[in-house]
Order: structure tokens, then C-alpha cells, then sequence
């Protein structure tokens, strides 16, 4: 019952959430959509926790998406050792760094008063998670090798049979608690997307690419 | 042609008396909230001097404005191709240092402190953290030279002279200033516009007024860094950009901004320009010693009747063509050459022009006696012996070119001289009119300029066409639910998002 719960229903209410209330606070309340710097008031310690922490997740987060796309091209790269070694140490690398920003961006936000007086608290529930979640990840990363094929070979498609509506818990059941608590905290920060500053990373402003230098709008024809 | 109306003013520092009634009148309407309490949408300073926020006229640091690059216009922040580098940490963004920790004092001491022997004090206190804070700077820490050790002595402008000038400039003996009260220009070609990557800055195709969206704004940060005159304010709390919004409620309904409206000087004026938008991209690119010719040659006439036509069918109403041609600001700027732009060099073609200030004119005097001038030669003699050198004026307003600021100054001493050759008559007339001749003025136009300087009444300063009904935004909602809002077109608290 209880693994029922942990693996089938609440990634499924995490999920859920996260999108529903990502879209209902975007539509109701865009005005609370920002990336909330706080670089204004503090920026010599932020240069070292946003700029690792942002090159390092997005990098282990890319790595997760790759793997989770083309799941059997990765377990073919990693059955050359060089490769996969290649693949391990890089994943390694970016975690790390990854580590080290986000413990900068906490004492960042325990030691600046100007920081702390923009803080709430779901700014450190959101901090603490997210270090657990590196943590958890770089632990298993060392104790579980090779966690490159094993996330393709087993939680992957435990991933995938979520997103086909007919789940497989087994598949997650029989690993140690360790990526099991990895699992459990990713998708508890899924939950809190649309809680807390996260949704910053649903407005990246990709559309600069394409849209024109100058921007006019007319008032009376309502128009661009 | 693409013909638009920009609502458009000229601030005569001659005129400024540097009170900062205007900076007041700005912030007890629109910034005196949480997070913009630091924000100055209007501010005053003292030139030389290094203004608000610190330096903000040196874009070797703070990368503002436009560059050439390949023939183009480029901004100088970022571009698209590498605006992600910069998207985690902005290496180019000022803190709240650059600009000042706002504060107040910590007043209920005064009636609670316990009794003792001595006087119970208000001390200061951070309005961010609450905690006592040792002042070390302020929004106008510099007025009036105060300490221009410091600030005066690093005003970027300098670079422009030569060192004696410095040095003579700086000594106690021979200290000049004078006032330059800012706002946001609301530019033809806006660089907080184009950097924005959110595209929630934008300007109104009615009047040209720069605004940014409340609701799109993202807090990236890239407009405060890319306004080479720093005039979006960053809100640390609600974590949105924020800048002047030519307090547009106003002006849709025909009246004068705040900051205008309150100027005790009167030296302000706003009015319509038509421009010609197909000519901001050429126009950009041209060379710093056509800056300030190409900037004119964009502001079209308003009587000529192909312009009036490109500007109906933009949509520009009878009305607005009208006030065009009734404009203050086309006159100082275009018909009279006496109004320019504030470092033109950075290429975003402000809508704001200054006169500048002629300062203390040095006469010759003999046995107490100022002796007045004999010559056309000697009624311009001063310009070169002043204490404010031309080429730091020229930096200011002459994107380092002293042609269009001398053109300026000397027909403002024309003017002067003519003037007092008329009212007073202790001046030859043949000497004040050949001063107007070699200054490239009539006597017509001395005239209407030294009115609408001196005589000038709130109809003459203030030609705003109000908006049509339809185009107005105060129409549609009622203004007393903005109240403590966030501002005129959504109702929401200003709160911070989680
Ligand atoms: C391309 C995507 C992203 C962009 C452009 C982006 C951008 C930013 C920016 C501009 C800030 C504000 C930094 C400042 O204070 O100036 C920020 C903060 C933050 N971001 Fe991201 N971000 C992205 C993705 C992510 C992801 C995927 C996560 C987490 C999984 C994340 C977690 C955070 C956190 C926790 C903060 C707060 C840092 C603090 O304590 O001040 N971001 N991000
Ligand atoms: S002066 Fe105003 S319109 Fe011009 S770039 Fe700066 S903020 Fe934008
Ligand atoms: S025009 Fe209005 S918003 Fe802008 S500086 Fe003046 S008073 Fe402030």
C-alpha cells in the first residue's frame, strides 16, 4: 500500500499539481512570475553560488533528459569502459559543482542580512530540498555503479510507464533506499514548482531568440 | 516614412535651481513603496560630479546603450547570441551599493527610550534590513560639490579635458557647477527595450512613452543594465523592473507630470515631436560627429503637408498634429538649435533635449564697472574664458563635439546682449544686432526665444493633446482601486512572489 503510494500515486499528484497550479498561478497572478534575484542587494557571493549551481544543474538535469529519452543508445555508449567512465566523471563534475553552488547559495542566504530580508521560507524549504536531492544523487552516483546504466535500465522506464498512465512500482521497489529517497525528493520538488520561485525556470525568455529589437504597442488598435 | 508621435521635453538648465522639487514630487506619487524606496525616477545632480547611481555615464563599466558593430546597431550589454551567458549573474548589473542603502530612523526612541541622563537619540536604520546602518552615501551625496574630492574629481565627463582644465576646474578658486535633473528620456531607439528578453518593456505607439509591463517583467535584470542613463530601478522586493512612466495617466489627459508640473524653475517643457521611424537604424549608425545633425534630421517638420499626411495614416490625430506644430520642444530643438540631447554617443535617441546652462558670464570690469561689449567678438570672448570648458559640455551634450554646443551658448549670448541692449540700453544696438547676425538668429526669433524662456505661462511650456477618450487607460478603470497598487493597469498588491 504504502509503496503503492510512494511510487504510483504521489509522483502522480506531484505531477498534477504542477502543472495545474503552474498554469492557474501564471493566469491568475503573472505578476508573481520572476526570478526574484536578489543580485541587487548581494552579488559577490551570489556570482559563485548562482553561476555554479545553474551550470551544474542544468547540465545534470540534461544528462537525466538525454537518458530518459534514448535510454539503450546510452547503455550502448557506456559498454565501452572509456565511455563510460567518460560519461560517469562528467555527470560527477557537474553534481559537484552543482553541490558547491547550492551550499554557496544557502550560506549566502543564512549569513547577508540584506538577502535574509528578502527570504521566506519556502525559499529554505526549497534550498534544503535541493541539496538533499544533489546529495542524494552524487551518494548513489558513488555507492551504486554505474548509475549512468542503471537509471537508463531501471528507472527510466519506470519514468516512461508513469507517462503511459500504466505505472510499474516493482520496477522501483527492489532498489536501495538511497535512490529511492533521490526519487521521492525529485518529485517532491516537482510538487513545488508552482509554490515557490521555481516556476522561474517555466518563463525562461527563450523568445528572445526570435522576437524583434523594439517592441511598440498601440493602445487604440490593441496591436504589436 | 513611418511617422510617429513622441511626446517629448526640454529641461532649461539655465533655469534649474537645483531644489529637487521635482525628485519630491516623483517619489511621494509613484516610489514611496517597499523595494523602490531607493528609487529616484527623478533625480537632480550636480555636474562635475559622478550622479545616481555612482559613474552611471561610464559604459566602459556598466555596458550601456548601442555600439557599431558590422555597420549596425548592436547593444553594447549583450546580444542574442550570447544574452544566456549572462542570464544566472549579471556581471554588468549595479547593486544596491552603486545606487545607496535607503534608510529612515528609528523615530519611537525618542518617546520610549528609557530615562537617563542623556537626550534619547533616533538612530538610523536600513529600510531593507531593519538594522542600524552607518550611512556612507545617498541619492544626492555629491549636491552642490559636497565632497568633490571624490566625486566631482571622477566625474567621467573629465576624461574629455585637458588636465590644466581639470585642475583649474577643481580648485576652490574657480569651482563651477551647474544642475542636471534626469529622467527617463523615453528613446526613439530604447536600449531597455531591446534587452529585455522577456520583451515586457515596450513603447506606446501613441506617444512614445517607455513602460514595462508589470505582469511579463521576469526580473532578469538585463534593462537596468543596458539603459545607459540607468533609469529602470530594479524593485528588490516584488523582483520586477520599474522605471518613470511619464506619469501617463496625466499626460493621456492633457496635464502636465509631476516632476513638470512641480518644477519651481519652470524650467521644463513637454511637447509632440514627429519623427520619421524609418530613420532610426541610419541615423544610428552615422559617426559621433553627425550624431547630433542625424538626430534632427529625424524629428520631421510638422507643417510640411507629405509629413502630415505619412502621420494620419499612422493614425497620429488632427489634434496631435496640432499640438506638433504648437510644440515647445520642436522650437528649442529643431527650429532653434538650442536644445540637445544628453550623450548622444550612446545611441538610443532621447526624447529628452537640455539647453545648456550658459553659467556665470565673466565680463570684463574696469574700476567696478562691467564694461559692456564693443564688438560682435567680444560679446562671445566669455565663452572661451569660462569656467565650465566647452569640451566638458561637449561631452555631455556634443557626443564630444563642441559645434552644436557652442552653436547654443552663442546664441544665447546674443540673445542676452540684444536683450539688454533693448531694455536697458547701456549695450550699442549695432553691436547686439551684429552678435544676433553672427549667431544665427533674427530678431524675430530672439524674441520668441528669450518668451518662451522668461514669459513663459503653463500653455506655453505644456502643449500635451490629450488622448483621445477611447486611447486613455484611466477611463476604463476606476483610479482610486489603484491605490496602493501596483499602478494604473492591473489591480493586483504588489507582493512577492513565492
Ligand atoms: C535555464 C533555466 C534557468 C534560468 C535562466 C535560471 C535563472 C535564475 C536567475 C536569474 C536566478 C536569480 C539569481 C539572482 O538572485 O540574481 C535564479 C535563482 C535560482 N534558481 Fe534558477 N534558473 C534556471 C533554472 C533553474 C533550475 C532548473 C533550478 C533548480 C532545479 C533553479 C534553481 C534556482 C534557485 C534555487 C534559485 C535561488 C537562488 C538563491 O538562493 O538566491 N534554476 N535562477
Ligand atoms: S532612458 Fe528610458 S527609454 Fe531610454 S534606454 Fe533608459 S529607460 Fe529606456
Ligand atoms: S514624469 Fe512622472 S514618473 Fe517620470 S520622473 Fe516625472 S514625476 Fe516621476
Amino acid at each position: 500500500m504504502l509503496d503503492k503510494f510512494l511510487w504510483v500515486g504521489f509522483p502522480y499528484i506531484a505531477l498534477a499539481l504542477a502543472v495545474v497550479v503552474s498554469i492557474l498561478r501564471f493566469t491568475w497572478k503573472p505578476f508573481s512570475y520572476s526570478s526574484l534575484s536578489s543580485q541587487f542587494l548581494e552579488n559577490k557571493q551570489l556570482f559563485w553560488g548562482s553561476g555554479l549551481w545553474h551550470w551544474g544543474i542544468l547540465w545534470v538535469l540534461t544528462g537525466h533528459l538525454v537518458a530518459f529519452l534514448i535510454p539503450r543508445q546510452i547503455l550502448a555508449w557506456n559498454s565501452a569502459p572509456f565511455r563510460l567512465y567518460l560519461l560517469e566523471t562528467s555527470g560527477l563534475i557537474m553534481a559537484l559543482l552543482a553541490l558547491v553552488g547550492v551550499v554557496a547559495l544557502m550560506v549566502r542566504r543564512g549569513s547577508s542580512s540584506r538577502v535574509k530580508a528578502v527570504t521566506s521560507t519556502m525559499d529554505w524549504v526549497l534550498l534544503c530540498l535541493l541539496l538533499l536531492q544533489v546529495t542524494t544523487g552524487i551518494d548513489t552516483a558513488l555507492r551504486y555503479r554505474w548509475g549512468s546504466s542503471w537509471y537508463a535500465s531501471n528507472a527510466v522506464p519506470y519514468l516512461w510507464s508513469l507517462l503511459l498512465l500504466s505505472p510499474r512500482p516493482e520496477l522501483i521497489q527492489p532498489l536501495p533506499w538511497l535512490p529511492k529517497i533521490h526519487i521521492l525528493s525529485g518529485f517532491s520538488l516537482i510538487l513545488i514548482i508552482p509554490f515557490t520561485r521555481l516556476v522561474h525556470f517555466l518563463v525562461v525568455p527563450i523568445s528572445y531568440y526570435w522576437r524583434k529589437p523594439q517592441v511598440v504597442i498601440w493602445n487604440r488598435k490593441g496591436l504589436r | 516614412m513611418d511617422i510617429r508621435s513622441q511626446i517629448a521635453m526640454v529641461f532649461h538648465l539655465d533655469k534649474c535651481i537645483g531644489c529637487h522639487t521635482c525628485s519630491i514630487a516623483c517619489k511621494n506619487v509613484w516610489t514611496d513603496r517597499k523595494g523602490a524606496d531607493y528609487m529616484w525616477w527623478n533625480n537632480v545632480e550636480t555636474k562635475p560630479g559622478t550622479g545616481y547611481p555612482t559613474k552611471w555615464e561610464d559604459q566602459n563599466e556598466y555596458k550601456g546603450g548601442w555600439i557599431i558593430k558590422n555597420g549596425k546597431l548592436e547593444l553594447r550589454l549583450t546580444s542574442k547570441g550570447k544574452f544566456l551567458q549572462k542570464i544566472f549573474y549579471q556581471p554588468d548589473l549595479p547593486t544596491m551599493d552603486e545606487y545607496y542603502e535607503p534608510w529612515t530612523y528609528r523615530y519611537e526612541d525618542l518617546f520610549t527610550a528609557p530615562e537617563t541622563d542623556d537626550q534619547p537619540t533616533a538612530i538610523p536604520i536600513s529600510k531593507v534590513t531593519g538594522e542600524y546602518i552607518d550611512i556612507e552615501a545617498g541619492p544626492n551625496w555629491d549636491d552642490d560639490l559636497g565632497g568633490s574630492a571624490l566625486y566631482a574629481r571622477n566625474d567621467p565627463n573629465l576624461e574629455a579635458m585637458t588636465e590644466e582644465q581639470r585642475l583649474q576646474l577643481l580648485s576652490i578658486e574657480t569651482l563651477v557647477m551647474f544642475y542636471l535633473p534626469r529622467i527617463c528620456n523615453h528613446c526613439a531607439n530604447p536600449a531597455c527595450v531591446a534587452a529585455c528578453p522577456s520583451g515586457a518593456i515596450y513603447k506606446r505607439g501613441e506617444d512614445g512613452i517607455v513602460l514595462v509591463n508589470q505582469n511579463v517583467c521576469r526580473g532578469w535584470r538585463y534593462c537596468v543594465s543596458a539603459c545607459p542613463y540607468k533609469k529602470v530601478f530594479y524593485n528588490w522586493s516584488t523582483g520586477k523592473s520599474e522605471k518613470c512612466l511619464l506619469c501617463y495617466p496625466r499626460v493621456e489627459t492633457g496635464q502636465a507630470p509631476a516632476c513638470f508640473h512641480s518644477c519651481v524653475g519652470r524650467i521644463r517643457y513637454m511637447g509632440v515631436l514627429l519623427y520619421d521611424a524609418d530613420k532610426i537604424q541610419e541615423a544610428g549608425v552615422r559617426p559621433d560627429e553627425e550624431l547630433v545633425t542625424a538626430h534632427r534630421e529625424m524629428l520631421m517638420d510638422p507643417f510640411d503637408p507629405a509629413v502630415i499626411e505619412a502621420a494620419k495614416k499612422n493614425g497620429v490625430t488632427e489634434q496631435i498634429i496640432k499640438a506638433a506644430q504648437n510644440s515647445p520642444v520642436y522650437k528649442f530643438v529643431k527650429e532653434w538649435g538650442l536644445a540637445l540631447a544628453p550623450h548622444p554617443e550612446f545611441r538610443t535617441f532621447p526624447s529628452l533635449f537640455y539647453v545648456p546652462a550658459l553659467g556665470p558670464v565673466t565680463y570684463s570690469v574696469e574700476n567696478g564697472v562691467a564694461l559692456n561689449p564693443t564688438s560682435a567678438d567680444e560679446i562671445f570672448a566669455p565663452l572661451d574664458q569660462a569656467r565650465l570648458p566647452m569640451s566638458y559640455l561637449a561631452s555631455l551634450f556634443g557626443a564630444g563635439q563642441e559645434a552644436p554646443v557652442r552653436y547654443a551658448m552663442k546664441k544665447m549670448m546674443a540673445i542676452r546682449t540684444w536683450k539688454r541692449a533693448v531694455t536697458v540700453g547701456d549695450v550699442d544696438m549695432q553691436v547686439a544686432l551684429d552678435g544676433l547676425r553672427e549667431a544665427d538668429c533674427t530678431t524675430e526669433q530672439a524674441e520668441a526665444i528669450y518668451r518662451l524662456t522668461s514669459l513663459c505661462n503653463y500653455e506655453d511650456r505644456f502643449v500635451i493633446p490629450p488622448s483621445h477618450r477611447e486611447q486613455a487607460v484611466e477611463v476604463l478603470t476606476n483610479p482610486l482601486e489603484k491605490k496602493g497598487a501596483a499602478g494604473f493597469g492591473f489591480r493586483e498588491q504588489p507582493v512577492r512572489g513565492a
